[in-house]
This record gives C-alpha cells, sequence and structure tokens, in this order.
C-alpha cells in the first residue's frame, strides 16, 4: 500500500508505538518562542528536569512583542534569553536579529524536506512548504520536545488537494488558501494534514507556498505539506551546497519524501483557481470568506501588512506595486511590518521602504506584534482592520475590533481607499 | 505516582468550558502554580463560591462535556496546584481529557445512571472518594453511606498516570 508525504516521514523517524494509532516520532527540530516556551522551561526546572534534548536542535526567538512593551512581556522575554544562554541555544535570535518565527526559520536555512518539527504555537504548519512535517503542540508535548526530542502524535491521515487551472493576475496564495478554507470549513482538516498538490503549487515560489500552509490551520488541519522539489532545492541550495554534488543530485534526494502514486488519502480535493478573484473574510471565522468586490462598502480604520502568513518580500512587493506613487486615504492608518531583519534590509535596498513611507504607511520592526493584538497596532472597540494575517476571530487585534483577512495587494488598495478595495479595482 | 480521590465536589451542570475552568486573562502567568488562586473562578454555577467550596477538594464529579472550548492547557494545570488529581464525569473535551493524563492526572468516564447516582446518593453529603486501580473501582463514602463504583482505564491512559505524565513517561521511556 502506497504512504503519504507525511506516513513516509513518521516511518523514518517512528521510534515508539505506545498505544494503538499512537506513534511516537524523533524530532529534528523544536521551535520556540517567548509567549508558550517560558511556562515549559518554569515546569521543567519545577520537575528538575531543566535540560535540553540537543541545543543544537533547538532554534528560539523573541518575536511576538519585541521590543517588550511592559514588565510582563519583559519577563518573559527575560526568561528565554536566560535559558538559551544556560543551554548553550547558539540559534537564539533576540532584538536586532528578530523576526517572526515562521518566516524567521525558514530564511535561516533550519527546515528541510523530510524534518520533523514541534513549536509551542498553531502556524507551525507553516514549514510543511518544505516537505516536512511540521506541528503546532501544546505546552506538555512543548517539554516532552525540549527534554528528549520526542513527540507522540495519532498516526497521521492525510487529504489531498490538487490545485488546478492558471492563477489570475492579481490572484495570490492568500486567495487560494482563503477560497480553500472557505470550502473546507473550520473543522474540515481537523487531525489531518493536509498535501497541496497540482501545477498552480508546483509553479509557486516557496514564500508562497509558505503563506498556503500557514493557514493549514485554519481549516483544522495539522500541518500543510508541499512536495519538495526544484523550487525548494533553489531556496535551500546556500544552506546545502556542501550537502549533494549539485542541484539535481539534492532533489533526486528530496524525492524521497514525495507520495507514492498509490499512496491513501482520507479524502482528495480538487480546486481550479482559473476563475479565482481577490477573496476576503467577512465574519470572524477564516472560513466566512467572499470575493472582495462583493463585500459591498466597507470602510476600515486600519490596514495591517505583516505576519508569518504575508510579510515576506514578495508580500511587500505585491504590495509597493500597487502603492507606488500613491497616498493612503487619510481616515487610514497603515502599518507595515516586514516578517524579518532580512526582508527588511531586501525591501529598503529595492526601494520598497521608500515607496510604504511615502504612502503614508508606518514601518514597524519586525514582529508579530498586531497580529495577536498584544502591540504595534492593536484596534479600538468597534474598529475595522484589513490584514494580510491569518485569524479573523472576535477580539484577535484588539477587544472589540473587526478583521478582515485578505492578500497584501488587496491590503494595500484598501489602503489607498479606505474601503475594502481589490488591487484589480484600482486598474492593476 | 500521585494520589488520587479525596474529599469530592460535585458540579451539576454539562458543558463547563476552560474558559470557567482558568479565565483567559490569567494565560500570560509564566507558572503552574500562579494559577492557583483563580481555579473556577468565572464558573456559572448558582451558589458554587471559589473560596468556600473549592477548600480540601481533591476529586470533582461532574456531567457531560466537561473542558470543552478552548485547548488550554491551564485547566488541568489549575486543578492540578489545587491538588485535585482526579475528575469523574459523563464525558469530556478530547482534548482536555488528553491534557488530563499528559500531565499525570485522571479523566475518568462513568455512565450517564452512575452519575446520576452519584448526585442522588452523594451530592448533598460531605464525600469522600479512593480510587483502587488494581480493583479498578471508585469508592464513594459518606457518613454512613458507601458505594464502590467500577471504571474502565485504556492501557496508555494507565501508563501516562503510573508515570506521573507524559513528560515524566517520555523521560523514562526515550
Ligand atoms: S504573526 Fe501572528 S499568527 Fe504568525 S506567529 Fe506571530 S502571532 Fe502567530
Amino acid at each position: 500500500m502506497g504512504l503519504t508525504i507525511a506516513e513516509k516521514i513518521f516511518d523514518a523517524h517512528r521510534i515508539d508505538r505506545p498505544a494503538e494509532g499512537i506513534e511516537a516520532i524523533r524530532l529534528d527540530a523544536v521551535f520556540c518562542h517567548e509567549i508558550t516556551t517560558p511556562i515549559a522551561i518554569n515546569d521543567l526546572a519545577a520537575r528538575g528536569k531543566d535540560r535540553v534534548f540537543d541545543p543544537g536542535r533547538i532554534k528560539a526567538v523573541i518575536d511576538h512583542v519585541t521590543p517588550a512593551k511592559d514588565s510582563k512581556t519583559a519577563a518573559q522575554g527575560k526568561v528565554l534569553r536566560d535559558w538559551a544562554r544556560r543551554h548553550g541555544i547558539a540559534d537564539f535570535f533576540d532584538i536586532g536579529r528578530n523576526g517572526v518565527c515562521h518566516a524567521l526559520f525558514p530564511e535561516k536555512g533550519f527546515v528541510r524536506p523530510g524534518d520533523t518539527i514541534i513549536m509551542g504555537d498553531s502556524h507551525t504548519c507553516t514549514h510543511g512548504a518544505f516537505g516536512a512535517f511540521a506541528a503546532g503542540v501544546g505546552t506538555t508535548d512543548l517539554e516532552v520536545g525540549i527534554l528528549k526530542g520526542v513527540c507522540a502524535f495519532r498516526s497521521p491521515e492525510t487529504i489531498c488537494i490538487e490545485i488546478t487551472g492558471r492563477l489570475p493576475e492579481g490572484v495570490f496564495a492568500k486567495d487560494v488558501i482563503l477560497s480553500i478554507i472557505g470550502r473546507l470549513g473550520v473543522n474540515g482538516a481537523t487531525d489531518r494534514v493536509i498535501e497541496f498538490h497540482g501545477p498552480v503549487v508546483d509553479a509557486m515560489s516557496m514564500e508562497a507556498r509558505m503563506t498556503l500552509c500557514n493557514m493549514a490551520i485554519e481549516a483544522g488541519g495539522t500541518c500543510g505539506i508541499c512536495r519538495p522539489d526544484r523550487i525548494t532545492v533553489d531556496y535551500l541550495w546556500p544552506f546545502i551546497e556542501s550537502d549533494y554534488a549539485d542541484r539535481q543530485a539534492a532533489l533526486e534526494a528530496f524525492k524521497r519524501w514525495w507520495p507514492d502514486p498509490d499512496a491513501v488519502y482520507a479524502d482528495t480535493l480538487s480546486f481550479d483557481v482559473s476563475g479565482l478573484e481577490p477573496l476576503a473574510t467577512f465574519g470572524y471565522k477564516p472560513d466566512q470568506v467572499r470575493p472582495v468586490r462583493e463585500m459591498g462598502d466597507v470602510a476600515v480604520d486600519q490596514v495591517y501588512i505583516g505576519s508569518c502568513t504575508n510579510g515576506r518580500i514578495e508580500d511587500l512587493r505585491a504590495a509597493a506595486a500597487v502603492l507606488r506613487g500613491r497616498r493612503i486615504h487619510p481616515a487610514v492608518r497603515a502599518i507595515l511590518s516586514p516578517a524579518t531583519p532580512g526582508v527588511y534590509r531586501q525591501a529598503l535596498a529595492e526601494g520598497l521602504i521608500e515607496v510604504f513611507m511615502t504612502a503614508g504607511f508606518c514601518v514597524t520592526n519586525p514582529t508579530c506584534g498586531a497580529c495577536l493584538g498584544m502591540s504595534n497596532g492593536v484596534l479600538a472597540e468597534g474598529e475595522v482592520c484589513a490584514s494580510t494575517t491569518n485569524r479573523n476571530f472576535p477580539g484577535r487585534m484588539g477587544k472589540g475590533g473587526m478583521v478582515h483577512l485578505v492578500s497584501p495587494a488587496t491590503a494595500a488598495a484598501t489602503a489607498l481607499t479606505g474601503r475594502l478595495t481589490s488591487a484589480g479595482e484600482l486598474g492593476h | 505516582m500521585r494520589n488520587f480521590g479525596g474529599k469530592v465536589l460535585f458540579l451539576d451542570r454539562d458543558d463547563i468550558n476552560t474558559d470557567e475552568i482558568i479565565p483567559a486573562r490569567y494565560l500570560t502567568e509564566m507558572t503552574k502554580t500562579a494559577l492557583k488562586p483563580y481555579l473556577l473562578e468565572d464558573l456559572a454555577l448558582e451558589e458554587f463560591d471559589a473560596a468556600r467550596d473549592l477548600a480540601g477538594v481533591g476529586a470533582i464529579v461532574t456531567r457531560a462535556n466537561f473542558g470543552c472550548g478552548s485547548s488550554r492547557e491551564h485547566a488541568p494545570w489549575a486543578l492540578e496546584v489545587n491538588d485535585i488529581h482526579l475528575v469523574i464525569a459523563e464525558s469530556f473535551a478530547r482534548i482536555f481529557r488528553q491534557n488530563m493524563f499528559n500531565c499525570g492526572l485522571m479523566a475518568l468516564t462513568l455512565p450517564p445512571e452512575a452519575i446520576d447516582r452519584l448526585f442522588e446518593r452523594f451530592g448533598a453529603h460531605s464525600t469522600h472518594v479512593a480510587v483502587d486501580l488494581q480493583r479498578m473501582r471508585l469508592n464513594f463514602t459518606a457518613d454512613g453511606l458507601a458505594e464502590q463504583v467500577p471504571f474502565t482505564l485504556a492501557p496508555f491512559d494507565r501508563a501516562l498516570i503510573e508515570a506521573g505524565g507524559w513528560v515524566e513517561y517520555a523521560d523514562r521511556r526515550y
């Protein structure tokens, strides 16, 4: 019987079956940030187990609130910082080098095809874009990951999603994943892995694939996975060139993780994106999706471009292309948070920061900040934000605030008009 | 292994959610012990007074779907740091139940009739429960009253509580 990508990864990492249907796997990496890790660190210490399984396989970053905004967030950062020092965790990213975890870690080359990764963060599924199995977990699982480099999961069932057709001009990976979540529903992939296949995925850059996999969790999925291909090899090449004779050899090695032609899927779905339009969410759940064109007249108070979903350089390019030579609507506050220092630098080099600032954007340091309503752009009661992030739950970006999830191009067009607008409506 | 059982707190309601067990405003705490004063602070149950009713409690008996809502592990932690290691219910939310065993705590399911009977016979009394893991029985006692209730435990759940939770289990086994 053929195997899916996740099944192949589990086969290569399984160390135990502690119970029927439960598999304990070896972890290649444990990622940590300052919101969920400190309580794990303190609990391990309280148990007399202040150890880490392998400091080289633990990667840590302060990203959610940085610089610290108050004593509590300062203390969270301090626990993580002290722990990283104590255990010699070399890949610890503090202020000046820090960025949103799911953008920063791939950029550093920490994710490889076939890897197993956990983090105490639901959007860990992003890293599946590289053909890895990466899952968000709770604190006890995180503790065991830190201590033993092991995690237990149910045997993975996979939904295969085939994305076909041709992506129209002005429609992006964000629109694709919103349309998929709209069809699956917020529980449509619960406890399952989603494999993304098809010509549209094959043509996507790594950044677009990360956007796609990032929101697998919004349909309940444990992980979104793309098959590693030449584009994956090219992205990773600077990090792996000493491991393989050439790119072709790397590709051949990565093919080990491709699903078997007779892999057994829990479900197989097909999406033709040829007729897709720019989308937006309209309610408080990410599956409440409709074309921007049909949203009616929705005034916004704030526009936010950033996050692990859409804060990468291609996202900034798409938004800047809409903004170039224009100014934002006077009633709108617009915020750009490049997801990593690398993105920020690249945007400076390409003159994009100039475009954003001339248009009237505030440019913040790389951080999660406003995405989870903690800093750098929290909404007031009754305010509306068009945002390139991934969650529109009530109060997500501030108590009583409303979030419309959109692509960076739509966010930029909306900043210009002050109303939910797709770039196409502005002649882009 | 922990001590399971003790004085019983009866919570006569379905669907007690994790927000009621530990409100979201305490999620910024960085240690489990810091959660101790806030257990069941927002429980919507008439005549329930956390400060009075939680004194000396070691076990909870409740109705269906206990621990629903947010998947936060702070809910079992808040029980744990209050020395409540055992919850007996008609049913549990899936993640809450797993979190309990991951923490080395027991979430035992009994049939609705058994739960009804416990509420009827013991609900109004000062009741004590002891767990007999060998004979797989719960021994309930109150002034002059006594009842034995059989229960079941999946092998993996038993292994987790015997180890004291997933951290201890994994640390020993892997
Ligand atoms: S950017 Fe938002 S969704 Fe992504 S890791 Fe940060 S808080 Fe979570």
